[in-house]
Parts: C-alpha cells; sequence; structure tokens
C-alpha cells in the first residue's frame, strides 16, 4: 500500500467545472435532429371511471404529430413492473398501465399522450382532449383505505391490502408482558415529495432501421432503466442504450421505471423520430413518487432502570395507487430490520401492512425506511426517559450495544460490523458542553424562556448489497457493481463505475481513489457513469452504496492493474515480479530506486505490446465484479437545541451538532457537503413539509408555492465532526455517508422540541412541527394542565 | 403571431421572431441554446432560471421574451470574462459550494446580484436575500459560505484559494 496522499484528501471537485459555467448536460439539455415533443394528459380526478376518451379534436390540430391513449399501447407497452417482490406476504402485484385505459387511480395518473412539433402545441392539444369521467368513491390515508366497506382502489386487492409482511425475534409478547415499564405511542411518518431541483425527462431516440433505442433520462440507475424499459417495450435489452449524463439530484425519486421514459420511447419507436418529454414542477408533484406516509405504533417494554426490554411495532404504509418500483421493500425490510438501532433489544416484533390509496405510488426517498425506524426508536428512548425522569443520554448509554460486542446481531437479526456508540455520542456532549447546557436550560426556563436539546444516537444499515441479500429480501436484481479500470497508452487512466453519482461527486473521490494507488495525479483519472453503452453493468446510485460497494469494485481493479504492471516491470527491468516494489506509480527492483519506470512507461509498453512476458496479454486494464459479504453500519450521535416562542409556537435553532462515524473518508469536504445536505432533508420533515390530500384526493399542496421545501433562512449553520471506525469487510473502510444526515435528523430536532416543552407536559407532537401545530399543543396542554388544577384545586377545597 | 426581438445576451446581439407567450427562460434555452439556465418549478419559487436583465437579477421564467425586447441580459454562460471565472463561481467550486449542480447557475447569478447590493453581507443577510432561490443538495451552508468568500475576494481582501484557481479551463472534463 503507497503512502496516503489523495485518500482523505479535500480535492476540489472535478465535476465543478462544467456545472459552474452552465455546460453540464441535463436530460432536458439534449436537443436532437427532428426531435418533436410528448406531454402527457392527466387526471383531475383521484378515482374515476374513463367512459369514453375522445381526440379527434387534439389529432387534428396544426403541428399536432400523434395522440395516444391506453388502447393505442395494447400489445406494445407492458405495464410498468414492480421491482421489488417481498415474499412471504400476499403481495399483490396490481397492473400499473403507463396509460390509464378504464380506470384512473390518483390525480395526476396519464390517460393520453401528444406529441407535438413543440410543447405549446402540444399542450394546447391537451385541453382539446375530450374524456369523460365518471368519478368514484376515493381514499386517501391508511385508515380509509382498510375501513371495511371501503371503495377498492384495485378490484384485485381486497381490503386495499397490497401486503401484510411480519418480522420477528424473540418473543416481543413475553418481554412486553414482562416488562415493568410499558410504553405505547402512535406516530405519523407525514408525507413528503421529493423535490429534486432537476424535474425528471426522458429523451427517446429509436432507429429505425437498426432498431435500437438511445434513451438520455433523469435516472440514478441506468441500468435497471435499461432492464426494465426492455421487459415493458419488447425491446431487446442489447438493442436499448440508457445515458444519465448530469443528473439534477434525486434523492430516491429517480430510482424508479416510470412511465414516462416507457410513452417516451412507445412514442419515438411508434414515429420513428426522437421524442422528449421533461415534467413541469406541478407534474412532478403529482407523478413522481412521493417518501414516507407511514401511520406507526411502537410498545416498548423496559425495566425501572431504564434497560429497554422488548419492541413491537406496528407500520402501516401508504403505498399509493400502484406499486413502483422499489416500494414494498422500502416499510418492510428497510425499515423494520434496523428500528432496534443502537440498542440491545433482542425480543422484537414487526408487522407491515401495505396500503393502496387514490394518492401519487411512494417509493424511497432519502433514507428510505431508515429515517422512519431511527425517528420511532429515538422517539420511543426520549418517552422512556420522560416516563423514567432519566436523562436521555443515560438511557441512551445503558442500552447502547457495548463496543467490545462487535460484529454484533442486532435484533433485526443484522450483523452490525463494527460501531463505537459512546465515542461519537461523547464527542457530540463535548461539542455541545452537555452539562453546562442543560444548566442553562433551567436557568432559562425560570426566565419563562423554553429551550430544549434533543438526541439522536443511530445507526444506519447502508451500503446496500450484497446480491444474496437482496435476493431473500426479493428485490428482483443484484446489489454487486463492477469496475473496469483502463490505463491508457499515455498513462492516463479511464474509470468506469456502474454507479451513477448524481451530486455526490465521485468523480472525484473514485479518482483520488485510483490516483493514491496508481501514484497518478487526480487530473489523470477519469470517471465515466451513466452510460449503458459504455458500463458493461451496474445496480446505481442509491442506499449510501456508491463509494462503499462502486469504490471497492474500483480498488479491487486497481490492485488487479498494479500487479500486471509489476509483472510486465520485472520483465522490462529483467527481475523477479516478487523483487519489484511500487511507490507512488514508480516500479524498481528493491534497492534500485534510481532505475525505476513510471506507470507511465509501463502503460505504454503494455500498450504498444512490443515486449510482454510470455502469456502475458496486450493492454493495462482490469475488471473487477465485486459482491460485498454485508452491509455497512454507519452510526453517530446529533444534537440539536432549539428555543420555542410559546407565544407563536416557532422554532428558532440555536446549535445543530452532528457526529458521524462512516468508516474511512476519502474527501472530508465531499462528507461533510453530504451531511449538510441530508441534515437539511431531515429538518425539512422535522419542522416544514407535509404533502396533503383533500377529501377528493386532490394533493393541495401541489406546488412550491404550497410545498414548503425549505430555503436558506430555515436550515441552520451545522457543526459537523466524526470519528473514524472502518467498515472491517471491504478493503477500504468505507461506509457511506448519502443517507446519514436525513437518518439522523428529523428525531433530533422533534426530541429538541419535546424537550422545551416537556414543562407543559407535552410528550409528543407529530411533524411536521409548524408553528400552528406547536402553538396548538402548548395551548390544548395549558388548558389541560388548568383544568387539571382546577379539578384539584375543587377536589381541595370539598 | 410572432414577434420581433432585439436582445443582447452576454455581450451578443440576437434578433429574434418569438411567440409573444414564449419565456425568457424558454428563449434562452431554446432558440439560443444556453442550456446552463435552468427550469426547476413553474411557480417562480424556485429560482433555478435567474439571470442578470439590465444588471438586475430576474427570474427568466417570470418574464415573456418580449419584455426582454432591447435588453441587456447574462447568464451564468456569461460569468466567466477572458477564460477566467468569476469570483463567484471560482468560490462555489473552492469551497464546495454546490453538489448535483442544478440550482447553482441561478444562485450564482442571485448571489452576485446580491453583492451589487450590498457588498459585504452578514451571514444573515445572504441567507435572507437567497431565500427565492432553492437547493435540495447542499443544506445551504456552502453557498453561504461561497457567497461570503467571493463578497471577500470582490473586495479585494482575499485570493481565491485552492488548486486550478483562476482558470476557466483546469479541472474538471465531461464523463
Amino acid at each position: 500500500m503507497s503512502v496516503t496522499r489523495l485518500f482523505g484528501a479535500s480535492v476540489k471537485r472535478r465535476e465543478d467545472p462544467r456545472l459552474i459555467t452552465g455546460q453540464g448536460m441535463y436530460t432536458d439539455d439534449f436537443k436532437l435532429p427532428g426531435m418533436v415533443h410528448m406531454v402527457v394528459l392527466r387526471s383531475p380526478y383521484a378515482h374515476a371511471r374513463i367512459k369514453s376518451i375522445d381526440v379527434s379534436q387534439a389529432k387534428a390540430m396544426r403541428g399536432v404529430v400523434a395522440v395516444y391513449t391506453g388502447a393505442d399501447l395494447a400489445g406494445k407497452l407492458n405495464p410498468i413492473p414492480c421491482a421489488w417482490l417481498i415474499p412471504d406476504s400476499d403481495l399483490k402485484t396490481v397492473a400499473y398501465p403507463a396509460l390509464a385505459t378504464d380506470t384512473v387511480r390518483y390525480t395526476g395518473d396519464g390517460v393520453a399522450i401528444v406529441v407535438a412539433d413543440d410543447p405549446f402545441i402540444a399542450h394546447d392539444a391537451l385541453n382539446l382532449i375530450q374524456v369523460d369521467y365518471e368519478p368514484l368513491p376515493v381514499v386517501t390515508n391508511q385508515a380509509q383505505a382498510m375501513a371495511q366497506g371501503a371503495a377498492l382502489v384495485h378490484d384485485d386487492a381486497p381490503g386495499n391490502l397490497a401486503f401484510h409482511w411480519k418480522f420477528a425475534n424473540g418473543n416481543a409478547d413475553a418481554a412486553l408482558q414482562n416488562a415493568e415499564v410499558k410504553l405505547k405511542q402512535t406516530f405519523t411518518q407525514q408525507r413528503l415529495v421529493p423535490n429534486a431541483m432537476e424535474p425528471r425527462s426522458a429523451v427517446a431516440n429509436w432507429t429505425p432501421g437498426a432498431d435500437e433505442l438511445t434513451l438520455y433520462n433523469t435516472s440514478q440507475n441506468p441500468h435497471i432503466v435499461r432492464f426494465l424499459l426492455s421487459v415493458t417495450s419488447g425491446i431487446p435489452e442489447h438493442k436499448i442504450r440508457v445515458i444519465a449524463r448530469d443528473v439534477g439530484g434525486g434523492f430516491g425519486s429517480k430510482i424508479p421505471f416510470y412511465p414516462g421514459e416507457a410513452l417516451a420511447t412507445f412514442a419515438s419507436r411508434e414515429l420513428g423520430r426522437p421524442v422528449k418529454w421533461t415534467e413541469e414542477r406541478r407534474e412532478n408533484f403529482l407523478a413522481t413518487i412521493h417518501g414516507r406516509d407511514e401511520i406507526l405504533t411502537a410498545e416498548l417494554g423496559a425495566k425501572r432502570d431504564g434497560t429497554m426490554t422488548g419492541l413491537r411495532v406496528t407500520n402501516w404504509a401508504n403505498m399509493g395507487a400502484y406499486l413502483s418500483t422499489a416500494a414494498p421493500g422500502v416499510p418492510t425490510w428497510l425499515f423494520a430490520l434496523i428500528v432496534p438501532g443502537c440498542y440491545t433489544i433482542q425480543d422484537y416484533a414487526c408487522d407491515v401492512y401495505g396500503v393502496f390509496t387514490n394518492t401519487t405510488p411512494t417509493d424511497a426517498y432519502r433514507g428510505a425506511g431508515r429515517p422512519e425506524a431511527a425517528y420511532l426508536m429515538e422517539r420511543m428512548v426520549d418517552l422512556l426517559a420522560a416516563e423514567l425522569g432519566m436523562d436521555p443520554v443515560e438511557v441512551r448509554r445503558k442500552n447502547f450495544i457495548p463496543a467490545d460486542a462487535f460484529p454484533y446481531t442486532s435484533g433485526g437479526t443484522l450483523a452490525y460490523d463494527s460501531g463505537d456508540y459512546d465515542k461519537t455520542l461523547d464527542l457530540a456532549l463535548q461539542m455541545v458542553d452537555y452539562t453546562s447546557l442543560r444548566q442553562q436550560q433551567q436557568q432559562a426556563r425560570q426566565q419563562g424562556r423554553y429551550i430544549g436539546i434533543g438526541l439522536s444516537t443511530y445507526v444506519e444499515v447502508c451500503g446496500l448489497a450484497p446480491s444474496k441479500a437482496a435476493g431473500a429480501m426479493g428485490f428482483q436484481g443484484g446489489l454487486w457493481e463492477p469496475a473496469t479500470v483502463r490505463v491508457l497508452p499515455t498513462g492516463k487512466v479511464v474509470v468506469l463505475t456502474g454507479t451513477n453519482p448524481h451530486g455526490q461527486g465521485e468523480e472525484t473521490t473514485f479518482a483520488q481513489l485510483v490516483g493514491e494507488e496508481l501514484g497518478v495525479p487526480v487530473e489523470d483519472v477519469d470517471v465515466i457513469h451513466g452510460d449503458t453503452g459504455m458500463i458493461p453493468m451496474g445496480w446505481g446510485t442509491y442506499g449510501s452504496r456508491t463509494t462503499a460497494v462502486g469504490g471497492t469494485a474500483i480498488i479491487k481493479a486497481t490492485y488487479k492493474v498494479i500487479e500486471k504492471a509489476k509483472k510486465l516491470a520485472a520483465h522490462l527491468l529483467e527481475a523477479n515480479p516478487q523483487d519489484i516494489t511500487h511507490d507512488h506509480g514508480r516500479y524498481y527492483v528493491q534497492g534500485s530506486p534510481g532505475k525505476a519506470l513510471t506507470i507511465q512507461d509501463i502503460a505504454l509498453q503494455a500498450n504498444v505490446a512490443w515486449n510482454l512476458p510470455d502469456g502475458m496479454d496486450p493492454g493495462l486494464e482490469e475488471n473487477q465484479f465485486y459482491d460485498p459479504t454485508n452491509f455497512t453500519f454507519p452510526f453517530g450521535a446529533h444534537i440539536c437545541v432549539v428555543e420555542v416562542d410559546p407565544e407563536t409556537g416557532e422554532t428558532k435553532f440555536l446549535r445543530y451538532v452532528a457526529v458521524d462515524d462512516v468508516g474511512r473518508v476519502i474527501n472530508p469536504m465531499i462528507v461533510d457537503g453530504q451531511v449538510h445536505g441530508g441534515i437539511a432533508q431531515g429538518i425539512g420533515q422535522a419542522l416544514y413539509e407535509h404533502a396533503i390530500y383533500d377529501e377528493s384526493g386532490n394533493l393541495i399542496t401541489g406546488s412550491m408555492l404550497d410545498y414548503a421545501v425549505p430555503n436558506a433562512t430555515q436550515i441552520p449553520h451545522m457543526e459537523t465532526a466524526r470519528t473514524e471506525t472502518p467498515c472491517p469487510h471491504n478493503i477500504t473502510g468505507i461506509k457511506g455517508v448519502g443517507e446519514t444526515g436525513t437518518i439522523a435528523s428529523s428525531q433530533a430536532v422533534v426530541n429538541a422540541v419535546v424537550d422545551a416543552l416537556s414543562p407543559f407536559g407535552i410528550r409528543h407532537i407529530d411533524m411536521p412541527l409548524t408553528p400552528e401545530r406547536v402553538w396548538r399543543a402548548i395551548e390544548a396542554a395549558k388548558a389541560a394542565q388548568a383544568s387539571q388544577s382546577g379539578q384539584s384545586g375543587q377536589s381541595a377545597g370539598q | 403571431m410572432k414577434q420581433a426581438i432585439h436582445v443582447t445576451v452576454n455581450g451578443v446581439e440576437h434578433a429574434s421572431e418569438v411567440e409573444p407567450r414564449l419565456l425568457l427562460v424558454q428563449y434562452l434555452r431554446e432558440a439560443l441554446d444556453l442550456t446552463g439556465t435552468h427550469i426547476g418549478c413553474d411557480t417562480g419559487q424556485c429560482g433555478a432560471c435567474t439571470v442578470m436583465v439590465n444588471g438586475q437579477p430576474i427570474k427568466s421564467c417570470m418574464m415573456l421574451a418580449v419584455q426582454a425586447n432591447g435588453a441587456q441580459v447574462q447568464t451564468v454562460e456569461g460569468l466567466a470574462t477572458n477564460g477566467k471565472y468569476h469570483p463567484m463561481q471560482q468560490a462555489f467550486w473552492d469551497l464546495h459550494g454546490l453538489q448535483c449542480g442544478f440550482c447553482t447557475p441561478g444562485m450564482m447569478v442571485a448571489a452576485v446580484g446580491l453583492l451589487q447590493r450590498n457588498s459585504n453581507p452578514t451571514d444573515e443577510e445572504i441567507r435572507e436575500q437567497l431565500e427565492g432561490n432553492l437547493c435540495r443538495c447542499t443544506g445551504y451552508q456552502n453557498i453561504v459560505a461561497a457567497v461570503q468568500s467571493a463578497a471577500a475576494a470582490m473586495r479585494g481582501e482575499s485570493q481565491p484559494v485552492g488548486v486550478g484557481a483562476n482558470s476557466a479551463s483546469g479541472g474538471g472534463t465531461q464523463s
């Protein structure tokens, strides 16, 4: 192993020069000769029978190239598949047509498409399509959908139940029965709209004759798009090339395979010309997946000393109208297994009900299942602390998995790889000076000020892999990653990865990894991603897996390159391979560094192949297919300090401290950036964001006017720090950081607000903690206190 | 019925015939192929489309192309001059003020506008004045730091930091 120079350095991002000069290539920036524009007519009803569709006027409009309805797709475009078929759950894989034929099931369900010379004409024509709808009864939430006699979203899903999935370890019933203290709480994980800044887009280009399709697409995982598009369209997989160059944020919303890209493909194939579809933001609100939307109950059993002994959780998850690509896995596997968190609770059970409603389908949104788990557990720990009159720090420490217990099999039956939960908590407490902070809180209370301190000690299951786990969970794909490291004749390096970073900076960090090992400057390494025509295979960027899985594949391929370079150097230097050492890209016989060959020399010799040792193939390129043996388990401690104004209900941030342990860190600047952004999204859920449907199934928060994507004034300055506990099962020691902030932060904020309001006797408020909700909770608590003291005053008087 | 307009964009004069309903952002992207200016919403909330019109930052999705007749427009493509980054671009690069980069062109133009109004803003003032530009990736922290760094550089108080400084051609390559 060479001396570390690039690994651990805050190298400036190599993707930035094109992005800060306006030269990025996002999907909507592509313009192809002869390209026409597609728009989608979307249902204004959440649930209705389509009695008739008349497209004649639209078709007759000048500039309109074609109009298609669901009937036109018959035999040409199969329904959109669900790719996470969770086993043992009676999963109902209902048909998800790209355009509705007889029934629309949510506001925004596609009904027809218009293709025209320009988007204006297409929109004008859209208004000329006459659809006769017969409105049907609507269910938008879990309670409505599961009520007896509720209207069915799908006739083949009785009770609107998409699945019922169960998990159990140990004996939760007995543990709860025998517990000295029992707590029960219901939580709402409100529905969120991911709102990646770049709307989704697809440019489909079918080449007649060659019978090939090139699809430019806003995707986190172009190879999955290729796979599912092949299944949906019938185009052979090797005749599809999916390109996702610059992608403007995803946060899970660009994992799924959607009707939009399938319809653009269909239209391009019908017309034999390129077709572009770019959604508008209002369309994004309706037709791109939503996140969360779960109703949860937790029953926690504990001893009076604060030791937690048993846990039972029920999750009613709103799946929306159809099962999106990865949707069934989110409230089940990605949620349930990690609920016990950092704690030694072994007796644990979880029931998950997936429920169909007349709403936009839900799927993975940053953290996907794990923020919900960490929120639930960390709220329960605080409720237990309040119940027992203990400090929340003390309860956490009492229940932490000790540092010497790793690897540790959790109550969720996951094999946690490594951890030291006290260490991150200690550092966070030290950063805020916890003891003195608690004293300040007391003093403030005496002055009538409500300061709250919220803790979140979390562990996540990330680095999504291995493939055999994917198979056991019912994910219809693998979770390995390939890598190619190719050294060109001049010694410049091209790296291919199957992951598809879209803001996470791996064009830089992967170049650091390879540059470090090969001993070449970062500038000499180009990282290629997001093109199925160039990259053999790949499963994509999500689940904090890009660097842990994709990066490890790259390092392993790089080691193979070095091995070959050593053999060739030995041959050229007339020495034995075992006598060759390499140091920062220089290969020499041990003890004779003066007579060294550089990696550039060797690359040229390997590529011209004039003088190779017997049996050595030409070229200097290696491939690695890497499938990890386990997930990774980043962890940490976040502390949020707030002040709540009891008159207005407004929450003001005083401090936000994040201590994370994401294993080894390649680029601290980038890792900090990931943490910042993740925390901002968690704060968004805690305080601001909420997707709301009215009774007839209209999304009344359907634009950025009504839905609060946090702005710069709403996010506090964040203080970040790290401890470093390497991942023991990959050679880089990396655990992954993409979701950390989001998984850690919502409960830190809510715990802080509830802590601030504890003098009112408030134990819980559901997210988002808007001023109105907080104010109402305070007023309700005051009224309850007043009536209680009134009653006790009366009884005292009698 | 199309209307004739004359617009100077990044110092280049353009004479065009446009639909009256064409938005300025659509004109820049579709007619002039200046795709650095992005469309992130349809209600004027996100600010991804912010450009300078006659020296003032405006949201180009809230203005018709015909309203820009006779105007001087500057987009992200016009920020760098003579192969040298604008201090705002340099600071965004130096301080990791962007991740996916989609909001970045509008964010930088809006930030240049705010420094024109106030060359020495507090962090709080920067946050307040960038309220109309949304970023979903960064949590704004490094954006605030980048604007401070650019402000200092523009006041002549510090030199740009880091590798590749002052070079509009060095560093990244398209993948």
